[in-house]
């Protein structure tokens, strides 16, 4: 794209304090739950206690006749919706989406919606829901994920039929779909192998851990129109659900976007908001719901559990001839695990003629399992990588010259078809090992891990508009929840087009009545997408100044050029013109055709591919099997950092997240199918006593498809980790561990199986 | 002729188990209506998921064009996180 | 349920409210006085999103009573800047990026400062320890750190 290759950035690389930040500091930035209507009511849900019942009936009528309650809504205030996926709703199966928000005939899992209450306080509220009276036929459930593909498992839905497998399914089935896909014949290559090693790995459900609960507060007025502020990854989502599932005109709802404490893709569907409108419409009040944070973790989408089998071939000299992995994840209670992009990505790091990946995705009575950071990714590559090191064991040979002998680059084909473009999965290696951590040397019980990963990153949908005002600053405005810094890249994006000065302007996040529609925070998409819109805005506003001056010059427009943020001359035919500042043709703008707006509304593609390598330094307690992580580094190919210290910080806050999935964090069900860790207290996330400082290395193999060069950065750094620290573990201890968490039990007793 | 490829489940679903076709399309829209033609219900499918056109993944395929020696992989559809 | 009368000191300032004996602190402070600064993460004292100095001493406010804070003194984030100026803590976060999405910032900095009162001079070590009652889930806690640290070395030179 055009223009920018090879040039010096002025902004694009700095690293500016960002324009939401003492907002941030001070306390005085809006997030969902600090929203205070007037007459604002307190929405509460009623959860069931069971994992798999029939409801026989929902007797509410005793919570309405309380004092203080404005309304109380069950499954049916909302509407019906076709069972199975429209054309049109893109995979969406709205029945099952709105079955998840309000149980129909069935609770499928601990914690699932059954009843909801506004009332006028807290209290009241929570007095009304115990005077709900919900009758439940208890029904078998199903936990895990090999238990729920057995013939005979108790089965959740009578609508789910085995897809991609031949003849078509007659009967229903937990197992929603089985994901296939090949290159060249892995069983065949296997013959060639000197070493075969086949594993099988375990893991449990984990949840997202984003520190704002879901909140919502939710208006209606009397002539239909609705506005709701909440927290989420995508207010245009928000409104593009909450529309469909009540039947409403999505121009009737207005979202506005509150900040957003934290999503990790959890907040990228819709959990409470449509229930907030059903309640303030019938309260004819304000409703605001905040999720305590047991229903959090109940009810919500955490990232599936896993069993998965791997099977790599290689000759003595490390060159792998042949791989075959099978996924199986758990879905929760409604279809929607990403068993798909995990097959895809799980040899994403290297070049493999022969190799098979399959995927399985069963449905259990669990909550929804949805998109957490590089979804599917870290599990298969979990899977892959501990696989890949001890081979690198076995055949004694450094693993860093195994992935470096075998890694994917530009021309490699991958499992699912294409082939990648320029990628920067060799500089990473390289990058790790020329680092000094590899010149430590280790004391006992400690080990050195490595693992590298894979993402595809998302372009898609977004729009942008660059307002500049009459002294020649600029209004910036996308409708990209920003999740983590990215109104400051946004600037830095704007300034370096405009060619004025970072502080001069001012990014915002437009609602979904004011600005045009954004897809969802994900994917990595906002830098890159959503910045490819900001880039094509301001280069909007360029040529509207140029042909500005273009007519006060009395030259033709390719006369003018842009430098440094004022009209030149572009050659002696301009004739002797003084430089015109943004600020002065601002100035002059009413005299020269009006406002100067700029805007871009785009379906980005070209996103490029983003690797991640990582090293890190453990010690393992051998008396209580407690792992300590010494030393951290991860290097990742950006494209181009816009903002380096928050690349930096995606990198160390998805190592902080996989680290916490390998060591600690997971869902603990008992017999009876209910959660039994739905707090911060047992279910363990990392803290800062349990983390070493991150080395968050950069580099900049440019994305083509991108006129910066950007990639995305957020998704990638959560892969690696899970197989780094395995890894580690591994060469401590000798013990291979297959079954995450590697809490201390699990070590012990593997390191007392070695004795 | 476009190489275009299914994915295996996609394969056996709906096409007895053949994933490789080489044919004359102009563009995505022109492609999905003629893998329709050949295996009826295949498109609602084909549409829920991603394309690669020349290794590139697009979001939300239609116009987009395909040339004579393109390569086409319908792929699983991708979210993120 | 009849409500208490509660005279008490928030931010300098005498304030009376009414409030329940269910609610919290947090409670109060975020519904009854609208100061929404302080964050509710977890309301079981496991993540430090609501910390305030209560007396003084760091607590979580959503573990304390609102009926608890007669003739008691609570300063919370909002009262963290001073003369139209930030805090040096305030400052150095934003200048190392020691945010992401910004929730669990007020309560780190309401800790980090609370920290550097009682020991101006924290080894790493001793910073990771008392944040670890405070919960982050966007940064791995590095920049953090490192801002906590960074400012307790200017604050100590410029004294």
């Amino acid at each position: 794209m055009a223009g920018y290759e090879g040039k010096s950035f002025k902004w694009v690389g700095t690293r500016p304090v960002r324009p939401d930040g003492v907002d941030k500091v001070t306390g005085r930035a809006t997030y969902g739950a600090d929203m205070n209507l007037p007459g604002q009511l307190t929405g509460r849900i009623l959860r069931s206690p069971h994992a798999h019942a029939k409801i026989l009936s929902i007797d509410t009528s005793k919570a309405e006749k309380l004092k203080g309650v404005k309304a109380v809504v069950t499954s049916k205030d909302f509407p019906q919706m076709h069972r199975g996926v429209l054309p049109g709703d893109e995979g969406v199966n709205f029945h099952y989406l709105s079955s998840n928000i309000m149980a129909r005939d069935k609770v499928l899992y601990d914690g699932h919606a059954v009843a909801a209450v506004a009332a006028t306080s807290a209290a009241i509220a929570e007095e009304a829901l115990a005077l709900i009276d919900v009758k439940y036929e208890v029904l078998p459930h199903v936990i895990d994920v090999d238990d729920a593909m057995k013939p005979g498992a108790p089965l959740l839905h009578d609508d789910v039929f085995t897809t991609g497998v031949n003849p078509k399914p007659d009967k229903p089935s937990n197992i929603v779909q089985r994901v296939h896909m090949a290159l060249g014949d892995a069983e065949a290559a296997f013959k060639d192998a000197d070493i075969v090693i086949e594993r099988s790995f375990k893991s449990k459900a984990v949840h997202q851990g984003y520190i704002e609960p879901h909140a919502v507060v939710a208006e209606w007025s009397e002539d239909g129109q609705c506005r709701i502020w909440c927290s989420s990854q995508g207010h245009f989502m928000v409104r593009a659900l909450t529309s469909r599932l009540l039947n409403m005109e999505a121009a009737q709802i207005r979202v506005m976007p509150a900040e957003i404490g934290g999503g990790f893709g959890g907040k990228t569907i819709v959990f409470i908001e449509p229930t907030a409108v059903l309640l303030a419409r019938k309260a004819s009040l304000p409703v605001r719901i905040v999720m305590s944070r047991d229903e959090v973790f109940r009810a919500t989408g955490p990232a599936p559990g896993s069993s998965m089998d791997v099977k790599i071939g290689a000759k003595k000299d490390g060159t792998l001839v042949a791989a075959v992995g099978e996924f199986r994840f758990q879905a929760g209670a409604f279809p929607g695990s990403p068993v798909g992009p995990a097959c895809m990505a799980a040899f994403g790091p290297y070049a493999l003629a022969n190799v098979t990946s399959a995927g399985y995705e069963a449905v259990t009575n669990r909550p929804l399992c949805y998109s957490y950071r590089a979804p599917g990714a870290p599990l298969s590559s979990f899977a892959v990588e501990s696989v890949i090191d001890e081979i690198a064991q076995k055949l004694n040979i450094d693993p860093m010259e195994m992935r470096i002998k075998n890694g994917s680059k530009e021309g490699t084909q991958m499992v699912y078809g294409p082939k990648l473009k320029a990628v920067g999965n060799l500089e990473c290696l390289k990058a790790i090992q020329n680092h000094p951590i590899n010149k430590i040397p280790l004391g006992p019980n400690q080990g050195r891990g490595l693992a590298a990963g894979f993402w595809f990153n998302l372009g898609g949908q977004s729009s942008a508009v660059v307002n500049i005002a009459e002294d020649g600053t600029a209004n910036i405005m996308t409708g990209s929840p920003d999740i983590g810094g990215s109104r400051a890249s946004m600037a830095l994006m704007a300034a370096e087009v405009l060619g004025i000065d970072y502080s001069k302007v001012r990014p915002i996040v437009g609602d979904t009545s004011s600005v045009g529609f954004c897809e969802i925070t994900h994917g990595s998409r906002v830098t890159f997408a959503t910045g490819m819109a900001i880039i094509q805005a301001a280069e909007d506003v360029v040529l509207q100044c140029r042909q500005r001056v273009a007519a006060m010059w009395e030259v033709d427009v390719d006369a003018v050029k842009w430098e440094d943020g004022h009209a030149c001359p572009a050659g002696a035919n301009a004739g002797d013109q003084k430089p015109l500042s943004l600020a002065k043709i601002a100035a002059k703008a009413s005299r020269t055709g009006g406002p100067l707006v700029g805007s871009a509304a785009i379906n980005a593609g070209g996103a490029g591919p983003a690797f991640g390598v990582h090293i890190c330094d453990v010690e393992v307690d051998p008396e209580t099997g407690g792992v300590t992580v010494l030393r951290y580094v991860a290097a990742q190919d950006a494209g181009k950092a816009i903002h380096p210290s928050y690349v930096e910080g995606q990198i160390q806050g998805g190592v902080a997240q996989g680290i916490g999935w390998a060591l600690n964090e997971e869902y603990i069900y008992g017999a009876d199918g209910r959660l039994q860790n739905s707090g911060f207290l047992d279910y363990r996330i990392p803290v800062a006593s349990d983390l070493p400082m991150i080395d968050a290395l950069i580099l900049e193999v440019p994305n083509p498809g991108h006129p910066f060069g950007v990639r995305g950065v957020g998704e990638v750094p959560i892969v690696p980790p899970l197989a780094a620290i395995a890894n580690a573990i591994a060469r401590a201890t000798g013990a291979r561990m297959m079954d995450l968490p590697m809490s201390p039990p699990k070590i012990l007793a593997a390191i007392d199986a070695k004795k | 002729m476009a190489r275009i490829v299914l994915s295996d489940e996609f394969g056996r679903q709906f096409a007895g188990g053949q994933t490789r076709f080489d044919l004359d399309v102009r563009d995505v829209r022109h492609l999905i209506r003629t893998l329709e033609e050949m295996f009826p219900g295949i498109a609602e499918h084909l549409e829920a998921g991603a394309i690669a056109i020349d290794n590139e993944i697009i979001p939300d395929p239609w116009l987009n064009p395909i040339r004579p020696n393109s390569e086409v992989f319908f792929l699983p559809a991708i979210k993120g996180g | 349920m009849s409500k208490f009368h509660i005279s008490t000191t928030v931010n300098g300032e005498a304030v009376e409210y009414l409030c329940d004996p269910k609610q919290t602190l947090l409670d109060v402070l975020r519904d009854e006085l609208n100061l929404t600064g302080s964050k509710e993460g977890c309301s079981s004292g496991d993540c430090g999103a609501c910390s305030v100095t209560l007396d003084g001493r760091l607590v979580c406010s959503c573990l304390v009573l609102g009926v608890e804070m007669q003739g008691r003194s609570v300063e919370t984030i909002e009262n963290m800047t001073s003369d139209e100026k930030l805090h040096p803590l305030q400052q150095k976060f934003l200048e190392a990026a020691a945010l992401q999405c910004g929730f669990c910032t007020p309560g780190f900095l309401v800790a980090a400062k609370a920290l550097l009162e009682k020991n101006p001079n924290p080894t790493e070590s001793e910073a990771r320890y008392w944040l670890a009652e405070n919960l982050c889930r966007c940064t791995g806690y590095d920049k953090i750190i490192r801002a906590v640290l960074e400012t307790a070395a200017d604050m100590r030179g410029s004294k």
